[in-house]
């Protein structure tokens, strides 16, 4: 039940809003606060909640949703270890955007997209039946649809569209697996634990070539949304051109639900096909890793710099889930929250200086620090947070990735390690133009510090920087059963395959 | 053989009133033509009521052997008598902004939905002939009510390409009729399974395909739907788009599955050729359109093609996905007409996508409910659209055509281009010129919330109607 109520908080907040006229936009901004404030309250009872040492899900609710003609599909929902920081992270995020996006124009349909795509989200990260998760997947494409497209800048209609025809297309294979699936099942039911089940037991046989197109249904749909190099040109356009609010939610929960999907779908539906293609999908995540940061470096514009920041952040978390053990996947789910933390409050400080100067262009800048001491310390903070300062979050997450690749693929390691130091370079080199050195520019020297709400809006996000970095095993242990209960499951198969390809020999 | 005329007692209904309402047009003074709407809307849900009430009895042969009453055919018949019930509810509406007094538009309208209803529940070739020709008579009339140069083109294309094609179906008949000895549909089915398939019945078969090729605009036969789409006036255009097409899909698939089963290798193979061009097709030729009435007329031919996809899945998933999508289709389109019908204005004047843009800001409540009725055509999930789609689908997936999914999804990805641009315009863009305020008079506002409803009835609670679907077999 806490769950359904989760869901339906943000919906009812939506609901609501919709009924409230347009014109009073205090009113507009409270409920959308309100509201998104107990989904988060909410959220802190399934932490309060959560039983460790376990892989089962929790907060477990199944009904019947329809079962006619052969159809059999549940409203089913549940979370475990890797879901619960994801569904944190995102009622977080959500009430602190809203703090945030207080003096956007037509406020009332932009907090009805934020708390439609705020459902969508926890959807996708507690549904547990395969016909609901890719309801819940496609359905907040639209309101992010509309965040981009109508709030965005001036790119902003091509990049909404850019980044709909995606993500959509992207998923339509996946639903085609999806039903396949199911009749691989007996056409009984799209309940993916059951399926899951019969799949460890060897009750549903899918040949090597069907589980082989199956993995690459499922790899496409996620990959994009990752996105894994080379899938990743639509993030740079949606990324930049979508409003401050609609670019933390892109990039602190959407991108997740990528990464989410490769270790909740992917790798223990189709291990086989996992293993059989690590190797490629691991030279991408590099490729990605370097690549990102590359160019990274070379933006004049600081939020395409934080934008192809993701592309390389991301390579990490895909890094560490295809090495199939428990250290390099649970790096990597820390670094999924850990991006989106850094890469969330990066955005709402790029948010507060546009806002200030109306250009993000790096040149623009410099001698920030002393107009805005509050502004920098806090920047640093988070930059220090994404290029993984040890102390800090970042550093668990990525060194974590390193270790675990190490110890399977060090070539691997040591080129994703660059991408730690070159990480460093973009991020530290920005940091110094815009807020070192003189103000040349008079605009700069004038500029008014942050405002207490702005200060309240990025504390939460530093603090649990800070948090992360000290005391990681908080964090980690939840963790452990779920992904050891992954990472099993693909070693089973690992273990079992020199059999298989000898049979397949003779 | 047992007459059974009250098979027929919802066709009974409709042709009276449409008779009664032919006298009265004659008599009314030209101002209260338009009130004829009541009484033919009246006698459309009497007409449903009737169909309700005979749902779930055994299915019977009736009226000298030539209709069914199973409740493949009562399902057909709800929903092409509601389908047409709102689109006399729009017509109202039209009729009073373009100023016409024409009380023959709704007893036409009541014939052409006798033919559709004969069609669905035809139990002989002779009778789904009748029917199809009672249905397109009407139409080709009526497809030509508007007074400007346009619309007679469009009823002359029609006509001489529909007159065409019932040439095509006629000589298919003969065939058939040559290599089995009957017309009826259930000793042809029996003669096929005794005496096996003949080259005679194969053409026979063929030149069906044609025929129904063309009423159902499928490619390559589809040519005539644009220019007659555009053309017809906006509700006409709504009742080819839904009602027309349904019950052409509708006495196909009992062709199909319930007279030549023993021929579904050869169909099907045809079929899934027809799918995929005419999906590719439609949602290509959609891109480029910038007039939303043609716009609208590709993607049905879109739709059409994924309604094949069901068709060609030849087992009962797919015969109740074919009914539930044309439900949700219905849905959908009637309302997105209904939106683009008040829109239009008086002469249709308003019909380019750049009238639409900033419309947001103008009239939310359309802009708004045309997104949900774009949304459900481009199947996102939560609307009657995708539930369709999942059901079409997964009938193709169950008898193994997995290609043809996979191009129909990739097709359903293209068509998600064109929907899209329409929310664009109306949301993302500033309108461009002052434009006239539109009224929104109650009965078309109601039955744009009813479609609306009907939507995400179907996409979030979807067992009833699935559930109904597919307990409509055949005889």
């Amino acid at each position: 039940m806490l769950l359904t109520t989760l869901l339906l908080l943000p919906g009812a907040g939506a609901l609501f809003l919709a009924l409230l006229p347009g014109s009073r936009r205090s009113a507009v901004a409270a409920t959308a606060l309100i509201f998104s404030g107990l989904a988060f309250l909410c959220s802190l009872l399934l932490l309060a909640g959560f039983e460790q040492g376990t892989a089962d899900m929790q907060f477990v609710q199944k009904i019947r949703w329809f079962d006619v003609a052969e159809f059999h599909v549940s409203y089913h929902v549940g979370i475990d270890g890797i879901s619960l920081f994801l569904i944190l992270l995102t009622t977080l995020l959500v009430p602190l955007v809203a703090l945030s996006s207080l003096r956007v124009a037509q406020i009332r349909g932009y907090m009805i997209c934020l708390l439609t795509l705020e459902v969508g989200m926890l959807g996708v990260f507690m549904a547990m039946d395969l016909v609901l998760f890719y309801l819940f997947w496609e359905v907040m494409l639209i309101p992010m649809y509309f965040l981009i497209g109508v709030w965005g800048g001036s790119q902003r209609i091509y990049a909404a569209v850019k980044f709909f025809l995606y993500t959509m297309v992207g998923s339509l294979l996946m639903l085609a697996a999806i039903i396949t699936l199911y009749y691989a099942n007996g056409a009984e039911s799209f309940d993916f634990l059951q399926i899951l089940a019969r799949l460890e037991e060897g009750a549903i046989q899918l040949s090597p070539l069907k589980e082989q197109l199956l993995f690459w249904a499922f790899f496409l749909a996620f990959a994009i949304k990752v996105p894994l190099f080379p899938f990743h040109t639509w993030l740079p356009d949606a990324h930049v051109e979508a409003p401050t609010g609609g670019s933390v939610i892109l990039a602190g929960v959407l991108l997740k639900m990528g990464t989410y999907g490769l270790l909740r779908f992917c790798l223990p539906l189709f291990p086989a096909a996992s293993l059989q293609y690590a190797t490629p999908i691991c030279v991408l995540a590099v490729v990605g890793i370097i690549y990102g940061a590359l160019v990274a470096m070379v933006q004049p514009d600081v939020k395409k710099l934080v934008a192809y920041s993701s592309v390389s952040h991301l390579g990490f978390v895909v890094l560490g889930i295809f090495m199939f053990n428990v250290e390099a996947m649970e790096g990597a789910t820390l670094q999924m929250i850990n991006h989106g933390i850094s890469t969330g409050a990066l955005f709402l400080l790029v948010g507060m200086i546009y806002e200030r100067r109306h250009t993000r262009l790096i040149e623009d800048f410099g001698g920030l620090a002393h107009s805005m001491p509050h502004f920098s310390l806090l920047f640093m903070v988070i930059t220090l947070s994404s290029i993984g300062l040890p102390g800090l979050n970042g550093f668990v997450g990525e060194f974590l990735v390193l270790q675990g690749t190490f110890l399977e693929r060090p070539v691997f390691a040591a080129f994703a390690a660059t991408g730690m130091i070159l990480s460093a370079v973009y991020m530290l080199w920005m940091y110094q133009r815009v807020f070192f050195g003189e103000a040349k520019n008079p605009a700069n020297r004038e500029l008014s510090d942050l405002t207490a709400t702005e200060i309240g809006v990025l504390i939460p996000l530093a603090i649990l920087a800070l948090w992360i970095g000290m005391q990681s095993s908080t964090f980690l242990r939840p963790m452990d059963s779920s992904i050891e209960k992954v990472v099993q499951r693909v070693q089973q198969v690992r273990d079992s395959q020199p059999v298989r390809v000898d049979n397949r020999g003779n | 053989m047992e007459i059974n005329t009250l098979v027929l007692l919802p066709e009974i209904v409709l042709s009276v009133t449409g008779i009664l309402l032919m006298v009265a047009a004659s008599v009314l003074g030209v101002g209260d033509q338009r009130k004829l709407a009541w009484p033919a809307l009246a006698a459309l849900l009497a007409g449903a009521l009737v169909v309700l009430l005979q749902w779930g009895q055994s299915p019977r042969l009736g009226f000298f052997g030539l209709v069914f009453q199973d409740n493949f055919a009562l399902f057909a018949k709800l929903l092409l008598l509601l389908a047409t019930a709102s689109v006399v509810v729009i017509s109202k509406h039209y009729l009073e902004q373009h100023g016409s007094n024409f009380g023959e538009y709704f007893a036409l309208l009541l014939f052409a939905t006798v033919g559709m209803c004969l069609m669905a529940a035809s139990a002989d070739l002779i009778m789904t002939f009748l029917g199809i020709e009672v249905l397109s008579i009407s139409t080709y009339v009526l497809a030509g009510f508007r007074a400007a140069d346009k619309p007679a083109e469009a009823a002359w294309k029609y006509f001489i390409l529909g007159a065409f094609s019932t040439g095509f179906l006629l000589y298919g008949i003969a065939f058939v009729y040559g290599s089995t000895g009957s017309t009826q549909y259930l000793r042809v089915a029996e003669a096929i399974s005794s005496h096996g398939v003949s080259a005679l019945l194969l053409l026979g078969m063929a030149l069906m395909l044609v025929g129904f090729g063309f009423k159902a605009a499928l490619a390559p036969f589809h040519i005539w739907t644009p220019d007659v789409y555009e053309g017809a006036p906006v509700p006409i255009t709504a009742h080819l788009a839904v009602a027309s097409k349904a019950a052409a899909f509708v006495a196909l698939l009992r062709l199909l599955q319930q007279v030549l089963p023993d021929l579904g290798v050869q169909w099907q193979a045809v079929l899934w050729i027809v799918a995929v061009v005419t999906m590719a097709l439609g949602n290509i030729a959609a891109l480029s359109q910038f007039n939303i009435k043609r716009m609208l007329a590709y993607s049905s031919i879109a739709h059409a093609g994924y309604l094949l996809v069901g068709l060609t899945a030849h087992n009962g998933p797919g015969r109740g996905a074919v009914l539930f999508y044309l439900a949700s289709y219905a849905f959908m389109t009637i309302g997105a007409f209904a939106v683009v019908q008040l829109l239009g204005q008086q002469e249709e004047r308003y019909l380019s996508l750049n009238d639409y843009s900033g419309l947001a800001r103008r009239h939310p409540f359309l802009a708004g409910t045309l997104s949900v009725f774009l949304v459900s055509m481009a199947g996102i999930p939560t609307t009657a659209g995708f539930m369709g789609k999942l059901y079409l689908f997964a009938a193709a997936i169950k008898s193994e055509f997995y290609w043809l999914v996979v191009l129909a999804l990739l097709a359903s990805g293209v068509g998600v281009y064109y929907y899209l641009r329409v929310i664009v315009y109306m949301y993302m863009r500033e309108a461009q010129a002052e434009m006239p305020s539109v009224g929104l008079p109650l009965p078309a506002r109601l039955t744009i919330l009813l479609m609306v409803a009907g939507t995400f009835w179907l996409g979030l609670f979807p067992a009833r109607v699935l559930h109904l679907a597919s307990e409509a077999q055949f005889f």
